[in-house]
């Protein structure tokens, strides 16, 4: 029915803009999917300041390449922001269809300002034929983001659980709880970091902290009101005032990046480091960037974890081959790939129990790096309260040590 | 009818004469176009209107946000300070080192070693310089642990303090090769050995002779980029978050913050604050204007006293000038060593002056993904700077052909682009470039960067060719040459070293690019800058290193050119050697 009237309106010379538009399948219809999608290119915006993670990506492009048919051109961002912009500059331009963006690695306060403003393409995620890998029910975090529904918007492909890391040539016992961190700061002044909030890093070290330290941590699995914010986050501030004069630089100046921390400990200038990758001290190891004397640890009381997705914006050119790159990224292939060390080491978002025995064996025969802790050694791990939270704690932050005191 | 026409076609020189008044009209829209539509993009969101974001009325909430940020204050006079002093400095360095040493043989060492420091992207010179000066920087590990005693690094405030001193030390070792360029250029112009020789058949000793002498020409003519330098300075994003502080940074650093905020509210805050840097590098140029005469003020007082200038002091004041300027050299040199060093580095910890190992697997691991971005950054670096050059010397000839006299305000205009900080009108020019269609591919992506290379070849260019002296010009068309024909014969040749050196300074301004490139390319266009940053992000000095040294080749070439083609082509032409 549409195949004559398109045909019509080219004859008119009418169709330009219909054509560019394509025609997006039925994300239940994998068969069209697949069918749309093979000769496109898709523009994957992702964050692109790790080396392991951009090899990924390019073996991902490579293979989806060959198997698919689509292409995928990694655009490398700094920050994820850049991409939401892009979308909003080209919302306000009145570029509803043709958009640059077709694919975003997104999670948490990015996801919450896109799908607030309208932004995304879908639902379309639980319709992937890999879907039946993810639990739900076991795993809140694949369809939770931050607290916000992600109502099939986004699609779960990695899992990554807060850690902290430390030179044994240099520390003996490291802290292994908030409290203790600061006791620890005392006596070794200067020789820990965090990075300076907003980064993404740096405001979880936060929420880590508030975690241990609120009063009634139940209230963080709500969204912020006022009574709620000030009672459960005044031993935080405390706490804070306390250890900043013993941080790095006494806290006058933050490292901007999580990365950064690597360079530090490295260069002497740092003992303790946090970071959002179990697998980051092994892999900066093995390309010379740490000595392999740094092992990995948890707090006591467990860390917060994080899921990270990928969401296809609602003007994107290139649907179906976002939607097939996404499958990808949930199959149980790709995933063991990516908790390989030697690869990545970032965690899986699939349920064991939902794979075959032969998938599981994929995972089963990954080795773990020098210091890269098993799961049973990752313990419990603490989901992320709501983006509302963490914006107000920015904010306080901000005002507090971030602008000069 | 076709060929009716054809009969009736005016001669050739005759169209292009119709189009030559034109030229300096298009290159003005060019440059301005975008400038003017990108500050109206930026506006209107700072006065509450962006629909995309539900912002549909006109209100002040923007700036009430941006006034009540506790960290405005200080951002306000960092800006400032850093700008002036950046500025003040640079000057003073490069005057000094002109009149210590022009004409001498070490004046051409320091020529020789500033000039191509001009290509190095800001970038990657601070990155180098970082790592000279931290507490765990080179120069430490060269002192430790035998000198210092320090097993580990000292906890010292040294990169990123608050009161911006290395982003001020950062910022001028790279306007002083670029305001020595600036001083050259303008020098050939001037012809100071005549004035200097009488100056001393007078009895002025050389600094106080040039002083007295030779600055008030050149300052003449490298106000201009003088202005450009303090604006650059004051409003810097990308070295300002290598060397600068961040609690809090600067104003700039802070717009670009908050405009990548997920939350999109921000975005109102980040365009009022746009506006304010507009209003801030606005009020600096007017400082610096205050300044100006005041100088000149002073200066006047000084000339009419008739000092000649006491031999001691002007000795200290030679050597003082040749270790700032040495040291600024030093500081980039060094720094792009250390690069080199680590882009080969295995571990290398502190306090050990060479890495534990040397490995060629940095460059095999990011080697090869160097070939698109590199072939990408010279197409475009190359197709805007020729642009530039076209537009340029047509703008310039028809000024020369048709009398048409620039009046003072319409020079400003030409300024704009490098006045206007590039965070003011970015956020709207890329608004722009979507609802234009222009976005996304290389092509956009030269007229982008056009705007800002234009400028700075127009600025490079401008002054040497109008102070070419135009009884050449008589003469030769006494002799029966042509308009056209001076221009290629007499003209171009005898400016060939300010049009190469023009030329090299656009290429290097484009490969320097990043957000116009990030933001008009949609992401989509990878230059080495766009690479490098984004990896640079990652903190690895190894893969910084890599893309550092491939992003100063890049620019680095142009520039080894416009010093060697002269040669080359003059080698049995002494007196044209000079320009």
């Amino acid at each position: 029915m549409i195949r004559p009237i398109l045909t019509a309106l080219t004859a008119l010379g009418l169709a330009a803009p219909l054509a560019a538009q394509e025609v997006t399948p039925d994300p239940a219809d994998w068969d069209a999917v697949l069918e749309a999608a093979e000769g496109q290119t898709v523009y994957w915006h992702a964050w692109a300041g790790w080396n392991s993670t951009n090899e990924y990506i390019a073996w991902v492009g490579d293979t989806v390449s060959e198997r698919y048919g689509v292409r995928i051109e990694h655009v490398k961002l700094n920050d994820t922001a850049e991409a939401v912009s892009r979308v909003i500059a080209e919302k306000s331009a009145g570029k509803d269809e043709g958009g640059a963006v077709d694919l975003i690695w997104i999670n948490g306060e990015n996801f919450a300002a896109m799908k607030e403003q309208g932004l995304f393409f879908g639902p379309w995620v639980e319709d992937l034929p890999n879907w039946q890998y993810i639990d739900p029910v076991g795993n809140p975090g694949t369809i939770v983001d931050f607290t916000v529904p992600t109502d099939g918007l986004e699609a779960p492909w990695s899992q990554s659980q807060v850690v902290f890391y430390y030179d044994t040539a240099r520390v003996d016992a490291p802290p292994r709880s908030i409290r203790a961190l600061g006791d620890w700061l005392r006596d070794n002044p200067g020789r820990f970091a965090y990075p300076q909030p907003p980064d993404f890093l740096g405001t979880t070290f936060l929420k880590q902290a508030l975690m241990e330290l609120a009063p009634d941590p139940a209230v963080l699995e709500k969204p912020v009101t006022e009574e709620a914010y000030a009672a459960t986050t005044a031993p935080l501030w405390a706490y804070l005032n306390e250890i900043t004069p013993n941080l790095w630089r006494g806290g006058a100046a933050y490292p901007q990046i999580g990365p950064r921390l690597i360079q530090l400990m490295n260069d002497g200038e740092i003992d303790l480091a946090i970071s959002f990758n179990p697998n980051e001290a092994s892999n900066a190891i093995a390309s010379f960037e740490l000595p392999d004397t740094v092992r990995t640890y948890v707090l006591d009381g467990g860390t917060i974890s994080n899921i990270s997705f990928v969401a296809i914006p609602y003007n994107a050119s290139a649907k179906a081959g976002a939607m097939v790159v996404a499958n990808f990224l949930m199959s149980p292939e790709a995933q063991a790939r990516k908790a390989d060390p030697v690869v990545w080491g970032s965690g899986t978002v699939l349920s064991m129990d939902r794979l075959d025995p032969e998938d599981r064996a994929r995972f089963d025969a990954i080795e773990r790096g020098i210091a890269t802790l098993s799961a049973e050694e990752l313990g419990t791990t603490i989901p992320q309260p709501p983006p509302s939270w963490m914006t107000r704690l920015e904010e306080d932050w901000t005002a507090r040590y971030g602008v000069g005191q | 009818m076709r060929a009716a026409r054809a009969t009736t076609a005016p001669p050739r020189a005759t169209r292009r004469a119709r189009f030559l008044p034109w030229a300096p009209l298009l290159t003005l829209a060019v440059m301005l176009g975008p400038v003017l539509a990108g500050l109206a993009g930026t506006l209107a969101p700072a006065l509450g209107y962006m629909p995309a974001l539900g912002g549909t009325g006109l209100s002040l909430a923007a700036f009430d946000a941006l006034f009540a940020w506790p960290g405005l204050p200080r951002a306000v006079a960092l800006s400032l300070g850093v700008g002036f002093a950046a500025t003040a400095l640079s000057l003073v360095i490069v005057t000094l080192i002109c009149a210590g040493w022009a004409g001498t043989r070490a004046f051409g060492v320091i020529e020789r070693l500033l000039s191509p420091l001009l290509s190095v992207p800001h970038a990657a010179a601070a990155f180098g310089l970082a790592f000279l000066i931290a507490p765990s920087g080179w120069i430490t590990r060269a002192l430790s642990p035998w000198a210092t005693g320090w097993g580990r690094p000292p906890d010292l405030l040294i990169l990123q303090d608050p009161a911006g001193l290395s982003l001020i030390f950062g910022l001028v070792t790279k306007e002083v090769p670029f305001l020595l360029l600036m001083t050259l250029a303008a020098l050939t112009q001037v012809r100071p050995g005549q004035s200097l020789r009488v100056a001393q058949a007078l009895g002025y000793a050389r600094v106080t002779g040039w002083l007295k002498v030779i600055f008030p020409l050149v300052y003449r003519q490298i106000r201009l980029p003088v202005y450009a330098v303090l604006a650059f300075s004051m409003s810097v994003v990308d070295v300002a978050i290598i060397l600068g502080p961040n609690t809090p940074p600067t104003l700039a650093v802070q717009v670009v913050r908050w405009m990548n905020d997920p939350d999109l509210a921000f975005r109102f805050q980040a365009a009022a604050g746009a506006v304010l840097q507009l209003g801030l590098v606005l009020l600096g140029l007017g400082l610096w204007r205050i300044m100006e005469v005041t100088v000149a003020a002073l200066g006047r007082v000084w000339i009419a006293s008739g000092a000649r200038g006491r031999r001691g002091a002007e000795q200290a004041v030679r050597l003082g000038a040749l270790v700032l300027g040495g040291l600024a050299a030093l500081a980039v040199i060094a720094g792009l060593a250390g690069q080199v060093v680590w882009s080969f580095a295995g571990l290398w910890q502190f306090p050990d002056f060479w890495p534990d190992a040397f490995t060629l697997r940095n460059w095999q691991r990011h080697g090869p993904r160097l070939a698109g971005p590199v072939m990408e950054t010279l197409l475009i670096a190359g197709a805007a700077t020729f642009l530039a050059l076209l537009l340029t010397l047509a703008s310039l000839e028809a000024e020369h052909r048709h009398g048409l006299r620039p009046a003072t305000r319409a020079l400003w205009l030409l300024y704009l682009p490098l006045i206007v900080p590039q965070v003011a009108f970015l956020m709207g020019f890329q608004t722009l470039s979507i609802a234009t269609g222009v976005d996304g591919g290389r092509a956009a992506v030269v007229l982008a960067h056009l705007v800002f290379v234009l400028p700075y070849v127009f600025l490079s260019l401008s002054d040497p060719w109008r102070a070419w002296d135009r009884r050449q010009d008589t003469i030769a068309r006494a002799l029966g040459a042509g308009p056209d024909r001076v221009l290629w014969v007499v003209r171009m040749p005898m400016l060939l070293r300010p049009l190469l050196i023009a030329a090299a300074v656009g290429f290097a301004v484009s490969v320097g690019q990043y957000l116009p490139t990030l933001l008009v390319g949609a992401g989509r266009v990878a230059t080495l800058t766009t690479e490098a940053v984004a990896l640079a992000s990652g903190g690895d000095r190894r893969v910084i290193g890599v893309y550092a040294l491939a992003q100063t080749a890049a620019a680095f070439a142009p520039f080894t050119l416009a010093v060697l083609l002269p040669r080359l082509a003059w080698r049995n032409r002494k007196g044209m050697r000079d320009g």
